[in-house]
């Protein structure tokens, strides 16, 4: 048995509530408080917690360094790509309204990608902060 | 349909080749991609300029939504000829890159440096397209973070703390312009440059508007480093890599004098002319105390690059002298100098990265003899020595020639004069380095050999841009004429 046993337990059952929260947090961005910086911050704080209760090579084999490094820049390029698809759709760049037969909808979908965009950078960069510090005494 | 939207293609191609290129992490692709990037950004800016010479200005709207309330990107005569100056020292720069880098980095930074690279590119021409004053702040922070990363990448350990110099003075210059830009929101409400210059005279004599562009002026004086405030730029440029110092000598600092222009013709001119503000005074004297004294600093300087980098500051001092003089002729001698200095200290810095390439660091030591081990390279850099120093038939004379006649327009015959000592100080920082180099004996067991040709034919594009743009002025003076024209507020 390990000593520390409640912190991995508590870890163990809080980890896919912290998930799901974050979830919450950038879907329901768009109508309170929250969204895709928000939740990328709960992600990689859910991710940490993991790393510093169970150690930088366990969160390795979660969420490995070739992955978050992948995860920068492929959500500022979803980011981008709205703006780009805006402009493939006719409208000029970063427009939204194009990008649906109904503007509103248009706006609502366009938001939508560049919050998840935003969730991954945010998430993946936060991580990669984490494991760059954890990963210098070795 | 593809024409309509070259502004916005301008900055989002680079924007968003930078996290294209992270994902590579190749080495060659990398800068293959990085390379077709900066070509692709050359010939966006060769059609802008041409849309612009021909139709007028562009205005864009950035997601459809209408100005003031929305981002307007505008270009008009200057900044489609900033964006030709950034991207074609872009497109030149790149091609030399790869062996330079590849000696002073190691393997596994290499993608990284193109992304950063690619990200200042994106910021640059971004400070340059957008009509908008707070977007030129979020484009400057991203131009000044990616090119903080690309000096801490030079291969001394003192490229970091050079880097972190540049990073606390570039920060306090942003945060500055911000704060000015904040003063002028207070008091009209928008920050569509096109609507700021409008609403101005409404508030007329206001101090809230004044310390706003006090701000402002102070902010981006410390990103192009005009004389006292210059601190950050000689470090910065020395430890550089060798590609990164000749691509931000010859775009970086030109961009934020670009604003300066803006900020001091187009948004404030007609409310607050220059002279009723006391600039041209101060404006003139500190010009001037940075064409003389740093010129005679450039001279007791052993290291090359910090020689030229010095010497920058010094040819700032030019560049914002015209604006002192704050007539036609004066300021088409600063905006023909952006251009003219930016190809000559981009060839400079280039020909003496390819001699740091054998022997390191470049002192005027190192350098004894080399003229016979690296003849074309030599050459070259008296060349563009010349176009420093403004010999008649380079790049150089033309601009100064304007300053002069400037000058003397106004009357001030002893301006004119010491535009003509500050040239002789730096007949003597560039006879240092010809006269260690051709006169003096090479030391035995020199190794130095000519630079590869990869390297050598982007730096000589750039010498003999040096002597084009001095005999064929037609492309440059003669924008740079319409654009000062168009500033000044006469009628396009």
């Amino acid at each position: 048995m390990h000593r520390e046993s409640i912190p991995r337990v508590v870890t163990k059952l809080l980890f896919p509530f912290l998930l799901l929260f974050a979830l919450y947090v950038q879907f329901h961005g768009e109508l309170g408080a929250g969204g895709g910086f928000q939740a990328g911050v709960i992600v990689a704080a859910t991710l940490i917690l993991f790393g510093l209760i169970f150690g930088l090579r366990a969160a390795h084999l979660v969420a490995p360094p070739w992955i978050i490094e992948t995860m920068i820049p492929l959500g500022v390029l979803i980011y981008g790509g709205v703006g780009v698809a805006g402009l493939l759709a006719g409208g000029n760049f970063l427009d939204y309204f194009v990008l649906d037969h109904d503007p509103v909808h248009g706006q609502e979908r366009g938001i939508f990608w560049v919050e998840a965009g935003v969730l991954i950078t945010v998430s993946s960069t936060m991580v990669a902060i984490y494991y760059a510090f954890a990963g210098r005494g070795r | 349909m593809t024409l309509q939207h070259l502004p916005a293609l301008q900055v989002v191609v680079p924007l968003l080749a930078a996290p294209l290129c992270a994902l590579l992490r190749r080495p060659t692709l990398a800068w293959a991609w990085a390379t077709l990037v900066s070509w692709a950004a050359l010939v966006i800016a060769a059609l802008i300029l041409t849309q612009v010479l021909t139709t007028g200005p562009i205005s864009y709207w950035i997601g459809n939504w209408q100005p003031p309330w929305g981002i307007e990107y505008r270009i008009d005569t200057i900044s489609a000829f900033m964006l030709v100056l950034v991207t074609g020292i872009g497109a030149v720069v790149m091609p030399y890159a790869r062996v330079s880098l590849a000696a002073e980095l190691p393997a596994d930074r290499l993608p990284w440096y193109y992304t950063m690279y690619l990200l200042c590119l994106a910021g640059l021409l971004g400070m340059t397209v957008t009509g908008d004053a707070f977007n030129v702040f979020v484009f400057m922070e991203i131009a000044s973070l990616s090119s903080y990363v690309l000096i801490a990448m030079g291969p001394s350990r003192r490229a970091l703390m050079a880097a972190y110099q540049y990073l606390i003075l570039g920060t306090i210059g942003a945060t500055f312009y911000i704060i000015g830009v904040g003063f002028l929101y207070l008091m009209t409400g928008t920050l569509n440059i096109a609507d700021l210059a409008e609403r101005l005279p409404l508030v007329e004599n206001q101090r809230p508007i004044i310390v706003g562009l006090a701000f402002i002026a102070v902010g981006l004086s410390l990103k192009f480093a005009l004389f006292p405030l210059h601190f950050w730029l000689p470090g910065a440029y020395a430890y550089a890599p060798s590609a990164a110092a000749a691509f931000m000598a010859a775009t970086a600092t030109k961009v934020a004098v670009y604003l300066l222009l803006r900020f001091f013709f187009t948004v404030f001119g007609e409310a607050y002319p220059l002279p009723d503000m006391a600039i041209p005074v101060i404006w003139i004297g500190l010009s001037v105390a940075g064409m003389i004294l740093a010129s005679v600093m450039a001279i007791y300087q052993d290291d090359v690059k910090r020689m030229l980098a010095l010497s920058s500051v010094a040819q700032i001092g030019y560049i914002t002298l015209g604006i002192g003089l704050d007539s036609e002729v004066g300021l088409t001698g600063s905006v023909v100098h952006l251009f003219n200095h930016g190809i000559t200290k981009g060839a400079l810095f280039l020909l003496v990265g390819g001699i740091a390439l054998t022997t390191g660091t470049v002192t005027i030591a190192s350098l004894s003899g080399i003229a016979r081990r690296m003849p074309l390279t030599m050459a070259g850099i008296v060349i563009a020595g010349m176009s420093l120093i403004g010999i008649p038939g380079t790049a150089g004379f033309v601009s100064k020639w304007y300053l002069i006649l400037g000058a003397i327009e106004e009357g001030w015959w002893w301006l004119a004069a010491v535009i003509v000592a500050s040239s002789l100080l730096a007949v003597v920082y560039m006879g240092r380095i010809l006269e260690a180099a051709y006169l003096r004996p090479a030391p035995p067991g020199q190794e130095a050999r000519e630079m590869p040709l990869s390297m050598l034919i982007p730096a000589w594009i750039l010498v003999i841009g040096c002597v084009w743009f001095g005999l064929d002025t037609d492309l440059t003076a003669d924008i740079a004429g319409r654009a000062a024209h168009a500033l000044l507020g006469r009628a396009p």
